[in-house]
């Protein structure tokens, strides 16, 4: 192929537009910018918490004052002023809600995101109960009656302090703890919302549970957080998707997902982010340094991570696996796409720490434009795991001659008995297959389309069926329309 | 930090005997890399690059250093360990860190410059002043600055352009004393245009006394020039070596390096290697054999700076008892450095629960149309593999060694000089069966 025609069809592939950088004009109740006690004791009280989880977030908060921003990962991050960010904005017209009621601005700006709010439509729509939080709070959740019969609780992390606080003191923190990282304090400091979700013992829960995170507010950081926990035998899906409107200035999002699988349960978790990414010339775009963590405590336990990362103009994600039970599974499967400016450091951490535990790896990166795209990973074998079994499988495909692409596992093997393997690889699109496809009447637009989708299907089969339509629809967005 | 205020006292207590026994090129780069050690510091755990690798107990051993350049009674004919059978070499020595003359007869071309790096630098520093210190001067290894600041001897290989050496050279490195030593050392290898030669070094504890090896390799390949480059290491437990080796590849040219590990204390490999010119290929390999309490860190940085050169890795363990072995690669494709071929491999086998072994095989690419790879593997001796053996009539300690043997072997197959491949597989199987890898007549094995 002539260079200046892959040069051009390259460029079209890869120009893609950010489609939900509306704002919506919701009025807004947001508190002052700026970090203290004070500020935390403001958003407590907002909330009403009881004085237990006052007292975590002040720990966490005096602890994240000691520590300094990482600098370790292959990222360009400017200074981040944290006085400078509101740490609470919620959309107002809280009342209306209780008589089951929602703003229809807030309705309309779902509704724009593909997301339906009211029951009716929504059980038009299909099983899939949602949890929309919009900036500081979550707005609504829907299908909790069809959940409770079930012994399922899935409601905002806000609801679970009131009505559940026994089951929340006992798993908020027990996998990540507020002294993991620098960002991990700052979420247990001044965490807003976010969803819960129980699964009682022996129940698989019937339909896809989903939350929408949403940024509207100007100037905001969004500080949720995630606590799944799945009891014995129990099964769930879980999704969450995330957008925000286009803004000239980066935005932070500091999320910390707990989640804790026991005896032979499951959880299967699908995120799509598509987070703002910035312009062309790497302006705005919203800086993701997000801490998820699963602990397989019980024996055969299984925990599945799919992720589309789309968006953030900066990602810093490493959903993680602790196996510590007997048995247990860890998976990772992984589409990373970075265009423009964008850069990002994610992969994932296998802690093996139970006997005959195993994980899966496989990490697809996807590099255009000036973007910087790491693959960074863990595969630890604790030395009483004996038989551990783990396999990683990290590709990266680069489109234009000004990205980059890194791979950085790291392989700490403390038992003999361990068979660890990795596998990498680098390439651009290979010609042959594009010649290939023309040779059979296949446009080469339409090819670099088939090629990048068939290179990123071994992990968009892993999400749930309305998920991978909607990441399909992603990939397209973030690379252009000759895709899917 | 107690360590480094010895070494920062020692230092300076001795600068003026350094002066005095070291060439004037050596001396004029010491203050400068000194400064750069001190700031730095000795490396400790808490860096990304030494994670893994604890020098702190190697360092608080109080060393004596040969600053007077005092000669130490030696026998080196009497390394037949060394010998190559059926490979005639030509054989240069040095004892810890001073320079041997030999009475053998060498017979180099016209032109080519080889001994002591010392004698040389007096000598020729028109002709290795450009060389000495530049690719080391770039690196921020406290080790290598380290050197820098009390490197007073060594060796030095010139090759003029088009010259063609047939007969590899070998330098023994052999540490000897009755008191626990540091040495310092220095190997300058400068290849012409169009040149060709092999160099097989190789380090030998004589004495069972503690050494401390602190190395920088730096070597420049020319255009078009071919270099094959060998290292094994038989010291012992006791020992603790730290190397630097940087290599830069001028157009065209060729590099083959082997490092080999046969019996070790605490070991560390750094390799740098910088292609410099187009149209370059290097090969990169390693074997490492540990058993007991012996460590091995390897560590591999190759950067493809401009376009169109490969590379390829291959690194092997075979780890035993408690030992601990490190692989840190990386490949760093440069932007514009298009059509780079890389390739990195590691893999390890693990023979008992208690070893540990850290991988991090690392790739960082900036460009488009490369093809890049790297793999990397933990795991221990097949059980159907050992079960086909055992049903052929062999005994599992037998079919064992086998499979150990073949798992090398892909490393040793690398080696270009036929006869060093076999004498190189005899040893790897005699480690392998416990045997101390000796000699026909050799005077110092016992």
């Amino acid at each position: 192929m002539k260079q200046s025609s892959e040069k051009h069809i390259i460029e079209e592939v890869t120009a893609g537009e950010y489609k939900y950088g509306f704002v919506s004009d919701i009025e807004t109740e947001v508190i002052p910018k700026g970090l203290n006690e004070e500020v935390i004791r403001l958003i407590s009280a907002k909330k009403q918490e009881p004085g237990w989880l006052l007292d975590f977030r002040l720990k966490a908060f005096r602890y994240w004052q000691t520590l300094t921003m990482p600098r370790w990962a292959h990222l360009d991050i400017p200074e981040i002023d944290f006085q400078d960010i509101v740490y609470y904005a919620a959309p107002r017209k809280e009342h209306p809600r209780q008589a089951g009621e929602l703003d229809p601005d807030l309705v309309k700006t779902f509704d724009r995101l593909g997301i339906p709010l009211q029951e009716r439509e929504m059980l038009a729509g299909g099983g899939t109960a949602v949890d929309a939080v919009m900036d500081s709070v979550s707005v609504k959740t829907t299908q909790q009656e069809a959940l409770s019969k079930l012994g399922i609780i899935f409601c905002s992390m806000s609801e679970a302090v009131r009505e559940h606080p026994d089951l929340v003191k006992q798993y908020l923190g027990s996998v990540v703890p507020y002294r993991d990282n620098f960002f991990a304090a700052l979420n247990c400091a001044v965490f807003s919302d976010g969803s819960f979700v129980y699964i009682p013992k022996g129940v698989r829960c019937p339909m896809e549970l989903s939350t929408y995170f949403r940024i509207n507010a100007l100037n905001t950081g969004q500080f949720e957080r995630t606590l799944i926990v799945a009891d014995d035998d129990s099964y769930v899906s879980y999704l969450e998707g995330c957008t925000a409107p286009i803004r000239d200035n980066s935005q932070l999002h500091a999320a910390i997902v707990e989640i804790v699988v026991h005896d032979r349960a499951e959880v299967k978790y699908s995120t799509v982010q598509n987070w703002y990414p910035g312009d062309k010339n790497g302006r705005g775009g919203i800086y993701n340094f997000v801490t998820k963590r699963c602990l397989c405590k019980g024996v055969a336990s299984k925990i599945s991570w799919t992720q589309v990362e789309t968006g953030s103009a900066i990602t810093w994600k490493y959903p993680s696996c602790v196996l510590a039970g007997d048995r247990s599974v860890g998976e990772f499967y992984s589409v990373a796409v970075t265009n423009n400016h964008q850069q990002a450091d994610t992969g994932t951490k296998m802690i093996h720490l139970g006997s005959d535990s195993r994980s899966t790896i496989v990490s697809k990166g996807i590099s255009a434009g000036k973007s910087q795209n790491s693959y960074r990973g863990l595969v630890r074998v604790a030395p009483g795991a004996a038989r551990v079994r783990n396999h990683s499988q990290c590709d990266s495909l680069l489109l234009g001659d000004r990205c980059g692409a890194h791979t950085f596992p790291y392989m700490d093997i403390n038992n003999e008995t361990a068979v660890v393997e990795h596998e990498a690889t680098t390439s651009k699109i290979n010609e042959e297959q594009l010649f290939y496809c023309n040779q059979r009447g296949i446009s080469t637009e339409e090819a670099v389309g088939l090629i990048v989708n068939g290179y990123a299907k071994e992990v968009l089969n892993k999400l749930p069926m309305e998920f991978a339509v909607e990441a399909q629809k992603l990939l397209q967005v973030s690379l252009e329309g000759s895709i899917g | 930090m107690e360590a480094l205020d010895t070494y920062r006292r020692l230092f300076g207590n001795y600068r003026s005997v350094l002066r005095m026994n070291s060439a004037p090129q050596m001396d004029a780069c010491r203050d400068e890399a000194a400064a750069r050690w001190l700031q730095a510091g000795f490396p400790s755990t808490r860096s990304e690059a030494y994670r893994h690798f604890d020098l702190q107990e190697a360092l608080s051993i109080d060393y004596g250093m040969n600053l007077y350049r005092l000669g130490v009674p030696a026998h080196p004919g009497d390394v037949f360990r060394c010998d190559v059978p059926s490979l005639s070499t030509q054989l240069f020595f040095i004892v810890n860190d001073l320079y041997y003359p030999s009475k053998r007869p060498v017979q180099l071309p016209e032109g080519v410059l080889c001994g002591s790096l010392d004698a040389m630098l007096r000598e020729h520093a028109d002709l290795l002043q450009p060389y000495y210190h530049q690719l080391c001067r770039q690196d921020d290894d406290a080790m290598a600055a380290m050197n820098t600041a009390f490197c007073q001897d060594g060796f030095v290989l010139y090759v003029p352009d088009h010259v063609v050496i047939d007969k590899p050279i070998q330098l023994i490195q052999m540490f000897q004393g009755e008191i626990d030593i540091m040495a310092t050392r220095r190997l300058l290898v400068v290849l012409g245009q169009g040149t060709s030669a092999s160099l097989i070094v190789c380090d030998h504890a004589i004495t069972s006394s503690r050494y401390f090896s602190n190395q920088v390799a730096e070597i420049f390949v020319g255009k078009d020039a071919s270099l094959s480059y060998y290292e094994m290491e038989m010291t012992h437990d006791k020992t603790c070596r730290v190397a630097n080796t940087y290599i830069r590849q001028e157009e065209g040219s060729r590099f083959l390096t082997q490092m080999s590990g046969l019996e070790n204390g605490l070991t560390r490999n750094n390799i740098t290697l910088t292609f410099a010119g187009r149209h370059a290929s290097a090969s990169l390999s390693g074997l490492t054999l540990l058993s007991r309490n012996q460590q091995t860190d390897n560590h591999v940085l190759v950067d493809h700076a401009v376009p169109d050169c490969q590379s390829d890795q291959l690194y092997k363990y075979v780890l035993d008892d408690e030992s601990r072995a490190v692989f840190g690669g990386r490949v760093l494709v440069r932007p514009d450095a298009q059509r780079t071929e890389a390739r990195q491999s590691s893999a390890s086998l693990c023979s008992t629960e208690r070893v540990q072994m850290w991988a991090q095989p690392q790739l960082e690419i900036y460009a488009d149309d490369v093809k890049c790879g790297h793999g990397s593997a933990t795991g221990q001796i097949d059980e159907n593999a050992l079960f086909y053996m055992r049903q052929r009539g062999l005994s599992e300690e037998e079919a064992r060694m086998f499979l150990k043997f073949a798992f090398a072997s892909q490393v040793t197959d690398r080696i270009e000089l036929g006869p060093l491949q076999d004498r190189m597989r005899m040893l790897v199987g005699k480690r392998f069966r416990g045997e101390l890898a000796k000699c026909i007549d050799c005077k110092i094995c016992p």
